[in-house]
C-alpha cells in the first residue's frame, strides 16, 4: 500500500515518530499552560522560556557541578519551578484583578529578558549536551529504526501528562484544584488555602516546561531561542485544544505532532503551517477549542 | 432549664458565639453596610429579614470575609475576625452556604460533598448526612450541578455539616425550591438547632422563619432597624409587613 502511494514505510513511521516526539512537547508544554490558565486567568507568555532555562539548567548542571543527565531530571525542574514561584509572587500575584491582557504583556516581557540575559551570556551558536550512555542507541523494529533516546522522551511524557491528568480529574487534590478554578471565593471560604494553591500551581506548570527543557537538551539545540521558536505553535495547540482544558491540551498535542508528521510525509510544504490551518478552522467552528467549554 | 443543660457543644450560652457590632462594607466604592449590630447566642437560630437589596446577603458575605473591605468588629467565638481572610475565618467553624448554593459543575457530588476540610471535631459523619439528606446518596457520582435545586441545597448544607462548623450562614436555603422542599429544609433546620448548632439564616419567607428562628433582626438600608422575638411575631406582624413591603 506504502508502495502506492509512494512512500516506503521507513519514511512515514519515521515521520510519524518525528511527530510523536514534537507531540510530546507540544503535550507537555501545552498541559503546563493549560493549569496554569485555568487556575491563575494567566497566559503565560513565559512559558517558553521557562523551557528553554529547564535545558540550560540542565546543562549548567553538568558543566558547571558535574551533575548528569539524570541528577538534571529531577533538579532542573525544581529549580526552575521554583523560580516561577518567585515570578509569580513578586510579579503575576498583583495582576489578578486585572485584564487577562496585563498578565500576557508581563509574561511576554519577562520572557524577553530571561532570553536576552541568556542570548548575552551564551549567545545564539548552541550549547553541547549529550544524549546519557544508558539512552544512546536504538532498536531494529522491522519497519523502522527506533532511537532510544526518542522512545524516552515519549514514555516520560505519557507519564507525566496522563499522571497530572490523572491527578487533577481523580484525586482530592485535583477536586481542589478544579474547585479553585471554578470559584475561587468560595472554595476560599470553605478554608481552603487558594492564594498557595495558585503559587505551587504556577510553579508545577513552569517545572513541567522545564522537564521538557530537560528532555530536549540533548536532541535540540540548546540556545536561547529555542522556547520562542516552539512557543507559538504551543500556543496554536492550548487554542485547538481549548483554553484550560486539561485533557485537550494532552490530546491534542499529541495529536496535533501526529498531523504535523504526517503532513511532512505527505505535503512537506505544509508541514510548518498545518498547525495555524487547523486553529483557523477550530477557531471558525468551535471558538472555545475542541475540548474547551463555551462560558 | 438548668444551667448545665444551657451549655451548647462547651460554650457558655450567656456568651454570644457571634456579636457583630457597627458593621460596615463596601463593594468597591459603594458603601453598602451602614453599621450592622446584632448577636447570636450559642444554640439560636436567628434571621436578617429584609427586603431586596436591604445588605443581607452583604452581611453574609461580611461575616464570612468574602467581602474584603469591611470594618467594624465582628468576634466569633472569642475571636475578633474582621482583618481575618475567608479561610482563617472558616477555620474558626464558620460555615457558609452561598445564595446560589455555590455547587462546583466541576465536581461530582461526592467531590462537593467532600471538598470543604474538617476544621473542627465534631462535624457529621457521611452516613450521619445521608441519613438527613437520602437523595444526596443516590447521586454521589452525578455531575453537581445536575441534581435539582433542592438536592443541590441539600448537598450545600450537608458539605458544610461534615467540616465541624458550629455556625452556619445560611443564605436563603428555601429560594425557588418547591413547597415540599421547603418544609423538608425547615425540617432539617428545627433538627440541626435541637442538635446544638447555631444557625443565622437569611430569609425572605418570613413565614418560613418563623417557623424555625429565635428571634428575627430586620435589615434596611445597610442597617439593623428594628428586632423582634419570634414569641412577639404575631403582635408585629403588620409592623413586619410595612418593614417587608408585604
Amino acid at each position: 500500500m506504502f508502495e502506492l502511494l509512494g512512500i516506503t514505510p521507513q519514511a512515514l513511521f519515521g515521520q510519524l515518530l518525528l511527530g510523536l516526539i514534537n507531540g510530546s512537547f507540544y503535550a507537555m508544554l501545552s498541559l503546563g499552560l493549560a493549569i496554569i490558565f485555568g487556575l491563575l486567568n494567566i497566559i503565560n507568555f513565559t512559558h517558553g522560556a521557562q523551557y528553554m532555562l529547564g535545558a540550560f539548567v540542565t546543562w549548567a548542571l553538568l558543566h558547571y557541578f558535574g551533575l548528569s543527565y539524570w541528577w538534571a531530571l529531577p533538579l532542573a525542574p525544581l529549580i526552575v519551578g521554583a523560580s516561577g514561584i518567585v515570578i509569580e509572587k513578586l510579579f503575576i500575584s498583583r495582576l489578578y484583578h486585572l485584564d487577562h491582557l496585563y498578565g500576557l504583556l508581563l509574561t511576554f516581557g519577562l520572557a524577553l529578558i530571561i532570553q536576552g540575559v541568556l542570548r548575552n551570556n551564551f549567545g545564539i551558536s548552541g550549547l553541547p549536551y549529550s544524549i546519557p550512555p544508558q539512552l544512546s542507541g536504538g532498536q531494529n523494529l522491522g519497519f523502522m529504526f527506533l532511537p532510544n533516546y526518542r522512545a524516552w522522551i515519549i514514555l516520560v511524557s505519557v507519564i507525566v501528562c496522563f499522571g497530572t491528568w490523572f491527578v487533577i480529574e481523580k484525586t482530592r487534590l485535583g477536586a481542589y484544584l478544579r474547585a479553585a478554578t471554578e470559584n475561587p471565593t468560595l472554595t476560599g471560604a470553605f478554608g481552603l488555602n487558594v492564594p498557595l494553591m495558585i503559587t505551587l500551581t504556577y510553579g508545577f506548570g513552569v517545572a513541567l516546561a522545564a522537564l521538557a527543557g530537560v528532555l530536549a537538551a540533548p536532541i535540540y539545540s540548546l540556545n536561547p531561542n529555542m522556547g520562542a521558536e516552539l512557543i507559538i505553535v504551543v500556543f496554536a495547540v492550548v487554542v485547538i485544544g481549548g483554553m484550560g482544558s486539561i485533557l485537550g491540551a494532552i490530546v491534542t498535542g499529541f495529536g496535533l505532532g501526529l498531523v504535523e508528521g504526517l503532513t511532512r510525509v505527505f505535503y512537506p510544504e505544509g508541514s510548518a503551517v498545518v498547525i495555524f490551518v487547523i486553529m483557523a478552522i477550530v477557531l471558525l467552528i468551535k471558538p472555545a477549542g475542541l475540548f474547551g467549554r463555551t462560558a | 432549664m438548668a444551667e448545665a443543660a444551657l451549655k451548647v457543644q462547651g460554650t457558655d450560652v450567656a456568651t454570644p458565639l457571634l456579636k457583630v457590632s457597627n458593621l460596615e462594607g463596601w463593594y468597591g466604592e459603594s458603601h453598602v453596610l451602614h453599621g450592622i449590630d446584632f448577636e447570636v447566642r450559642p444554640g439560636e437560630v436567628v434571621t436578617l429579614l429584609g427586603r431586596n437589596g436591604a445588605g443581607k446577603t452583604t452581611t453574609m458575605k461580611a461575616l464570612m470575609g468574602i467581602l474584603t473591605k469591611r470594618k467594624g468588629s465582628v468576634v466569633f467565638d472569642g475571636h475578633e475576625t474582621i482583618g481575618l481572610p475567608a479561610r482563617a475565618i472558616a477555620k474558626l467553624g464558620m460555615g457558609y452556604v452561598p445564595e446560589e448554593r455555590g455547587i462546583f459543575s466541576s465536581l461530582s457530588v461526592e467531590e462537593n460533598l467532600m471538598l470543604p476540610p474538617r476544621v473542627k471535631p465534631g462535624g457529621l459523619s457521611l452516613d450521619q448526612i445521608f441519613e438527613l439528606f437520602p437523595n444526596i446518596k443516590e447521586r454521589l457520582s452525578s455531575q453537581g450541578t445536575k441534581l435539582s435545586g433542592g438536592e443541590q441545597q441539600m448537598l450545600a448544607i450537608g458539605r458544610i455539616l461534615r467540616t465541624g462548623a458550629n455556625l452556619l450562614l445560611l443564605d436563603e436555603p428555601t429560594e425557588g425550591l418547591a413547597p415540599v422542599i421547603v418544609q423538608q429544609i425547615g425540617a432539617t433546620i428545627a433538627r440541626l438547632k435541637a442538635e446544638g448548632f447555631t444557625i443565622v439564616l437569611v430569609e425572605q419567607n418570613f413565614h418560613f422563619a418563623s417557623s424555625v428562628a429565635d428571634r428575627h433582626y430586620v435589615v434596611e438600608q445597610g442597617k439593623v432597624i428594628d428586632t423582634i422575638q419570634n414569641a412577639e411575631l404575631e403582635a408585629n406582624i403588620d409592623k413586619l409587613h410595612a418593614y417587608l413591603g408585604v
